[in-house]
């Protein structure tokens, strides 16, 4: 096991902090909010795929770079720190590892390119309630059609190719398939998602089954918790800043011992969060057999960890951490939103729980 | 450089394989199979004592100690090769030693030559036992407020005061100690002493605890003379050596106490009950898994350190963090552990408990000072908030 980027995995993480400090800090979010562009940028998520960050995981042979899972969580990881709003989750890991999990040649031929290329967005369809429940799917699929709908689903406004996940089997369906109805959601996080509608839609089935659908939700589950550590890591650096600068009684506030034992905490919290991240991710480029339990124990404890560090945000801000001028509030809306997708917390204890026989 | 560690890994195995002895690759079944050594020592298990006599010639029990001061002279990877090897086998710890832990690495950095020739291969064969003489009655938390008062007597010192919590003071051999060499300054008044604990005027007196052990003890000191060579460092210079001395301490506690024979989740399956392969206690379950995820988080984040921390330094302010969080983490397993068990582990002594259900007691019980010994939980919070985040009182 390794923790450590190695050289050409540190210089990728470079340059995407480069880029996205200069070309996507928080103000563009803000900015793209208040003009009601609901996530979408079609701009940058061009300049972002310019810059290869789409086909990070994909095999050369599909037109991908094949650098693995360490090196795209550490691209997340940045995006996370200023509130990236594009797919790159979604499509370059999601849509990229159901491809190359349970994609037939055929669709591996037809889609990974363009996913490599950013010229196609995916997406994974999987939820049907309020809550993460993979296994719970209605979906029916009957003489190449599928019916049924799918809640919440990331970047579902936006996505030119959706893969479907039912109880026990995957379906490839195009954005623009008859049948195919999407209810745009106005998201928390300014990022937007899609409630979907299959009504007799055109899909085309994929290989394997649940176990499968597992280890691309474990992929899903990983990736996100690299961009969780992201944003806490960053909350957590502005609050550290506010405590060495913000003056009350004569002193900045961060010479308290009540405000410093919490810093302190949360900053222990972080650190160990940090750890199981890179574990998992590290997991998933030496295909460890213990792949599960790695993905339930890093969005557990990234759920956790980025749930405390944007409360603390807004608490150790006082009355300028409530208003919307600050960015804390955009980091609680986000990590809510990343908290909840592929399973927060209490998901993913109850399922490390029975990973470990209990 | 892989290829000579893998041949070192294969040299290691070997040797390993011919001299751990069978019953030294059992796990220890508590507290009471610790080998500390020191003069007076007896083994309970003569397979205990060639362990050490073993690992101790080879330097082994201190792997990346210079060869000349007796130590096993290894790189950071032929170490990690070693402890990979003794893990696999199982391998018990030859020697716990707070000369090994906190004495020795400080002396390799600020003693002189005659100290380190003197002290430092006599820790590595576990011949001589080491106790910390730091804290006193009215210097706890506020350890730089100490007293016992050094005197420059011209050919020796001399040394009256009162120090507390001394471990296992009463077993020990020596003692390496903090004085007060002026009055005047509080920090800079400090010197860094080793004290023979046969010299006339030693005292120990052990402490008992909540948990009906005494690992503790005060200890007295009532003109006790020791030589002008004994001071480690520069005279009023202590308080650095003091401080880094710490840092190593806090590296190696802050898991005393936990009943480690027995897991938590057996331990809840057994007492709690299982349907459908879930404990039947919700809450409780999901507490565990929690502990669970912190307890490999806290694994990984240490081999993360490890991986992370360049050659020669290897303790930091950091230390403090992971005080804080396994001492954390070893009281909620000890809590944890008590309440899975129910009214098994709230027994005190007799035959209507087994020894593991007193185990786990008295264990939850020693637990409770890892919050407070080696620096309090607070202290840490505070080393980790000024020298890790950058918070002072002051901008």
């Amino acid at each position: 096991m390794t923790f450590t980027l190695n050289e050409e995995q540190q210089l990728l993480k470079d340059s995407a902090r480069d880029f996205f400090r200069e070309q996507a800090p928080v103000t563009r979010l803000r900015k793209h909010r208040d003009e009601k562009k609901n996530g979408r940028d079609p701009e940058l998520w061009r300049e972002i795929a310019g810059l290869g960050f789409a086909g990070v995981i994909v095999p050369e042979e599909y037109g991908g770079a094949g650098l693995g899972y360490v090196a795209l969580g550490a691209v997340l990881e940045e995006t996370g720190r200023t509130l990236v709003a594009s797919p790159l989750h979604s499509s370059a890991l999601v849509g990229a590892s159901a491809l190359i999990l349970a994609g037939t040649d055929a669709q591996k031929q037809e889609w990974l390119p363009k996913i490599a290329s950013g010229e196609v967005i995916a997406t994974l369809a999987v939820d049907e309630g309020a809550h993460h429940a993979p296994g719970k799917s209605k979906l029916k699929f009957e003489g190449g059609k599928l019916t049924g709908a799918k809640q919440y689903v990331a970047d579902g406004h936006i996505a030119d190719l959706i893969i479907v996940a039912g109880a026990n089997a995957l379906y490839l369906v195009k954005g623009d398939a008859a049948g195919l109805t999407r209810r745009e959601l106005i998201t928390a996080d300014s990022r937007g998602a899609a409630d979907l509608t299959f009504e007799a839609t055109s899909a085309e089935k994929m290989n394997g089954g649940a176990d499968v659908i597992d280890a691309i939700l474990d992929r899903a589950r990983i990736g996100l918790a690299a961009e969780m550590v992201g944003q806490a890591s960053e909350a957590f650096e502005i609050t550290s800043e506010y405590l060495k600068t913000r003056k009350q009684f004569g002193q900045v506030i961060g010479g308290f011992q009540a405000l410093q034992h919490r810093a302190a905490k949360l900053f222990t919290d972080l650190e160990l969060t940090r750890s199981c991240v890179l574990a998992a991710l590290d997991a998933l480029d030496r295909s460890a057999n213990t792949i599960a339990e790695y993905a339930s124990l890093a969005k557990a404890r990234a759920s956790e960890t980025v749930h405390l560090a944007t409360n603390e945000t807004v608490q150790l801000h006082g009355g300028i951490g409530m208003t919307d001028e600050h960015d804390a509030g955009l980091y609680l809306k986000r990590a809510r939103v990343a908290e909840a997708l592929y399973g927060g917390a209490s998901f993913h204890r109850d399922r490390y729980a029975r990973l470990l026989g209990f | 450089m892989s290829k000579d560690l893998d041949a070192f890994r294969e040299e290691t195995r070997a040797w390993l394989e011919a001299n751990c002895p069978p019953s030294m690759r059992t796990p220890m079944t508590g507290e009471e199979d610790a080998v500390w050594g020191g003069r007076n020592y007896e083994f309970k298990n003569p397979e205990a004592k060639l362990w050490l006599e073993r690992m101790g010639a080879k330097g082994w029990t201190a792997p990346t100690w210079p060869a000349a001061y007796g130590g096993g002279g290894l790189s950071a990877d032929e170490n990690r090769v070693l402890q990979s090897e003794l893990k696999r086998i199982n391998a018990r710890p030859p020697l716990f030693s707070f000369g090994l832990w906190m004495l020795g690495p400080v002396l390799l950095e600020y003693a002189n030559e005659e100290q380190k020739q003197e002290h430092l291969p006599k820790i590595v064969r576990g011949e001589i036992r080491w106790c910390q003489g730091y804290s006193e009655p009215g210097a706890g938390s506020d350890l730089a407020g100490l007293q016992t008062k050094c005197e420059d007597k011209g050919d020796h010192w001399l040394i009256n005061g009162q120090k507390v919590w001394t471990s296992y003071a009463n077993y020990a051999d020596w003692c390496f100690c903090l004085v007060r060499t002026d009055t005047s300054v509080k920090h800079e008044g400090i010197s860094f002493v080793l004290i023979d604990m046969t010299t006339k005027g030693v005292e120990t007196r052990p402490i008992k605890l909540i948990s009906g052990s005494s690992p503790f003890c005060e200890t007295f000191f009532t003109d006790v003379k020791i030589p002008k060579g004994n001071m480690v460092g520069r005279l009023n210079g202590g308080w650095e050596i003091a401080k880094r001395l710490l840092q190593y301490e806090r590296t190696n506690i802050s898991g005393f106490g936990s009943n480690t024979r027995v897991d938590v989740v057996d331990l809840a399956k057994k007492h709690v009950g299982v349907s459908d392969g879930v404990l039947e206690d919700r809450d409780l379950r999901a507490r565990i898994a929690a502990h669970k995820m912190t307890e490999r988080a806290y694994a990984l984040s240490v081999q993360r350190a490890q991986e992370e921390a360049k050659a020669g330094q290897n303790v930091s302010h950091m230390a403090s963090m992971f005080k804080v969080a396994g001492a954390t983490l070893n009281q909620d397993r000890c809590e944890l552990m008590v309440e899975a068990a129910g009214n098994r582990a709230l027994g005190w002594a007799g035959e209507g408990f087994s020894a593991d259900d007193i185990a786990t007691t008295r264990g939850w019980l020693r637990s409770k000072g890892n919050s407070i010994e080696g620096g309090t939980t607070e202290i840490n919070l505070n080393v980790v908030a000024k020298r890790v985040l950058g918070l002072r009182d002051t901008q």
